[in-house]
């Protein structure tokens, strides 16, 4: 369940739009069933009275979209942001992505967003209604005469069962109460994962990125993910591919996508949540910021606006890459 | 019509699986169903459908089309056929059966697509009918009825026991195979088991979706429909549904230069992304919502103009489940269907 | 038939300003290293993009050596910095993926390190040659 209601949400946007301050809400909306919600865009008052939705499945986070949709409106488009969300907002701050005067940011808590593939992995398939304003989920299925009562503890998204932060970086406006960062345990799996032998590591990767079908998703949902052209999209730059060829061009695109970001990926988590094939793409991003935690001193990109992301800063007694696993063999 | 009880299956499958290599619905190490290649300790997942389609079975995600090597001044073209084998495809639901013939009309019309031809005519497909639809399932709406899929053999599922039905001489030549492990029964031993489908199918929240509005010729009514901004404004522009789809069958032909010669390969390509059918003269569909509207337009609009009104979407509800933004093709026919409320 | 020895490929990117010359000295005073050594000049260590690296890969190298100007001689002042933080990142993820972390290395040779650059590519090729073919990252097509 989710501290803040709907409805506050709504009052909140609906007094924006008439007093003028914003002249848009970028927002969940309605979908055919309780969980699959869209990100959409809202102008009115009916119109956010009759599809905007707030519930433990508005998982997509918005900053990115700011960039488009602040490039075509004229005054002021309104967005709330999940803890979570506001690093990815500070970082596209940082890289200058969009423009922040034509913002108005509102803040607010998380308890968790719930995964509906965990969800179903409980109750099966045919949900025909989920209710989570009460302390427990209530899916209820075409197949079963009463609601399944599901812990939301259970059925959290990975993200979000690692939760990094429920304070928020950036806001115009906060609704509801601040939280802290948390001290979470997100980088346990990782270093499961490290202390494997190499042929371990190399038949855990194989299994999980042979299945990549490079649709692309989680490029394109990551926030840090911002460039005009990809250069697996450029033909001109040899490596573009449609296909993941093979184990090759897999642990390419994989390497590759998650060192574009090293340093300035918050660990939001979309990757993962949006992967369609559950390939644990976190785990990735998670390494390099490991890794640049233990080397250069711990840095949280999106912590602050303006903060130089470690790949693009140095000092002159930087541990040298031959020294990294002595390092690490010294610690284990 | 002929059975066997569901604890017998291991040794069906098994049967198969010496004339030809056999792939069945099984899970995966993260929980999803997909098909694997049947050995011994492959087990039959109890998932209603597999993540990826069976279409990667007759059109992959990516083949080899043929090789060039250039020694001197010759350049030799070697054929890197290898799509000789006959293989059976077990488990496969009513709308992807379906989904076959809607890439037959695309690949076997002339000039006939002879990889995929010969992938067609190499393999057998055995249908399973549904017991427990999710939520996301909306067949009825193209007509398909899951409990009576078709394919070369139809298979039903209780409780107990597995039904078979031969429907072509392909099914029926292996129905033969399966003699000493099945029995005979009559066709209404499953008359049941549909009656419990068709009731399910009713009560299904897609169940009232209807095709009405689209077709052929609907292309100048529903091409500036002003609804397509709103439906496409916070697209991705992944791939994802097109490649989860049992339907999308575009492709890109590319040449690898291996720094020995050069692989000429086909693999999939989206209407989604930003390079798709991009040509001398640059990109037709420069925004992403005229790449949405293609996709939706080709399912709805173009595909039935040209194919005496077969829709090329069979409702198997892949996407619904899969786009990281919940956008789909329900929400499109939805909204700028006709009465679709 | 006599069984061919196994020379790995190496490739090994040279800083214009430092490395390149080196390699240059090691071969003026007859110095020897393997002739599997292939080398790329560019402009600075820090030209050197992690897909370079993956790249030498899939074309059919067994170990990836990068080298540079020492750390402060930089020609650019701090393209070495850079690199040093890059290719550290970069080849831990390599060992995360389970790839041998011997076929990667990055060392700092002067113009005036003749010797130093002769000897790392004798002791590269060496520990590249006891681990055998690149199997971890190779993409068969370009094997053929």
């Amino acid at each position: 369940m989710q501290k803040i209601t709907r409805e506050q949400l709504i009052d909140k946007a609906v007094s924006l739009l008439e007093n003028g301050t914003v002249e848009a809400v970028l927002g969940w909306g309605k979908g055919e069933f309780d969980y699959d919600v869209t990100p959409a865009v809202f102008k009115t008052a009916d119109e956010l009275k009759a599809g905007f939705v707030w519930n433990d499945f508005c998982g997509a986070n918005f900053s990115k979209y700011l960039v488009a949709k602040t490039g075509k409106i004229e005054g002021k488009i309104l967005v709330f942001l999940k803890p979570c969300d506001t690093y990815s907002f500070n970082q596209l701050l940082t890289e200058h992505r969009f423009d922040r005067e034509k913002v108005y940011a509102v803040g607010i808590p998380c308890e968790g967003m719930a995964d509906i593939a965990k969800v179903k992995a409980v109750c099966g398939e045919g949900i025909s209604a989920i209710n989570c304003d009460g302390e427990k989920i209530a899916v209820t299925t075409l197949y079963d005469d009463e609601p399944v009562m599901v812990d939301a503890k259970d059925v959290l998204a990975e993200r979000c069962v690692n939760c990094k932060s429920k304070k928020h970086v950036a806001y115009d406006e906060l609704l509801g109460e601040e939280g802290e960062v948390v001290d979470s345990a997100r980088f346990d799996e990782v270093a499961k994962i490290e202390a494997m032998t190499p042929d371990e590591r190399f038949a855990f990767w194989q299994n999980e990125l042979s299945r990549c079908i490079r649709c692309n998703a989680c490029r394109d949902a990551c926030p840090a993910c911002t460039c005009e052209k990809c250069v697996f999209d450029n033909p001109n730059s040899g490596v573009e591919n449609k296909a993941p060829a093979n184990s090759f061009e897999e642990k390419m695109f994989h390497i590759i996508r998650a060192f574009h970001v090293a340093g300035r990926c918050t660990d939001c988590g979309e990757c993962s949540r949006v992967c369609p094939q559950n390939i644990p793409l976190h785990l990735l991003n998670r390494k390099f910021i490991k890794d640049i935690n233990e080397f250069y001193g711990e840095y949280q990109a999106g912590a602050e606006v303006g903060s130089r992301a470690p790949l693009v800063d140095y000092t002159t007694g930087d541990i040298e890459p031959g020294e990294v696993f002595d390092r690490r063999d010294k610690n284990a | 019509m002929r059975k066997c009880s569901l604890d017998s299956m291991n040794s069906v499958f098994a049967e198969i699986a010496k004339a030809a290599t056999l792939y069945i619905p099984a899970d995966r190490t993260d929980g999803a169903a997909v098909y694997t290649k049947w050995e011994e300790g492959v087990v039959w997942s109890n998932a209603l459908n597999t993540v990826r389609s069976p279409k990667d079975f007759f059109f992959p995600q990516m083949e080899n089309l043929m090789e060039f090597k250039t020694q001197g001044k010759n350049i030799e073209i070697i054929d890197t056929r290898s799509e000789t084998e006959d293989f059976v495809v077990f488990g496969v639901r009513a709308c992807d059966v379906k989904s076959f013939e809607i890439l037959d009309r695309v690949f076997l019309s002339e000039p006939v697509d002879s990889y995929y031809a010969a992938r067609r005519a190499h393999g057998v497909i055995i249908s399973l009918a549904c017991t427990r639809p999710s939520e996301t399932c909306f067949c009825g709406t193209f007509g398909i009825n899951p409990a009576e899929p078709a394919g070369d053999i139809s298979v039903w599922k209780t409780e107990t026991e597995v039904f078979f039905r031969s429907n072509t001489e392909k099914g029926a030549a292996l129905m033969q195979k399966l003699e000493a492990l099945t029995e005979e029964c009559t066709e209404e031993a499953v008359d049941a088991q549909k009656e419990k489908i068709s009731a399910v199918m009713k009560k299904l929240p897609l169940a009232d979706l209807t095709t009405e509005g689209f077709g052929g010729g609907k292309t100048k009514e529903l091409f500036d429909n002003p609804a397509w901004d709103e439906l496409s404004q916070t697209c991705l522009g992944c791939g994802t549904c097109t490649f989860v789809c049992p339907t999308c069958q575009c492709y890109d032909i590319k040449d690898f230069n291996t720094g020995k010669g050069v692989i000429r390969y086909r693999c999939w390509d989206s209407c989604m992304y930003s390079e798709f059918t991009r040509m001398a003269h640059g990109n037709n569909r420069n925004s992403q919502k005229e790449r949405f509207r293609q996709r939706f337009m080709h399912k709805l609009v173009y595909y039935p103009e040209n194919n005496d009104g077969l829709f090329s979407c069979v409702g198997c509800g892949r996407c619904l489940a899969k786009c990281p933004i919940s956008m789909n093709i329900v929400k499109v026919m939805k909204k700028i269907g006709g009465n679709n409320k | 038939m006599q069984v061919k020895e196994y020379k790995p490929l190496i490739v090994a990117f040279c800083c214009n300003w430092c490395s390149y010359a080196g390699a240059d000295l090691a071969g003026n005073n007859r110095l020897a290293y393997p002739a599997d050594v292939k080398i790329i000049r560019v402009p600075c260590s820090c030209r050197v993009n992690p897909m370079f690296v993956l790249r030498a890969f899939q074309r059919g190298a067994d170990g990836v050596i990068i080298c540079g100007c020492h750390p402060g001689d930089c020609h650019y002042t701090s393209g070495n910095y850079y690199t040093r933080r890059r290719m550290a990142a970069l080849f831990s993820m390599l060992d995360y993926l389970g790839i041998e972390k011997e076929r990667t290395r990055v060392e700092w040779v002067s113009a005036a390190e003749g010797a130093k650059f002769a000897a790392t590519m004798n002791d590269f090729a060496e520990k590249v040659a006891a681990l055998g073919e690149n199997k971890r990252l190779e993409d068969l097509r370009c094997k053929k």
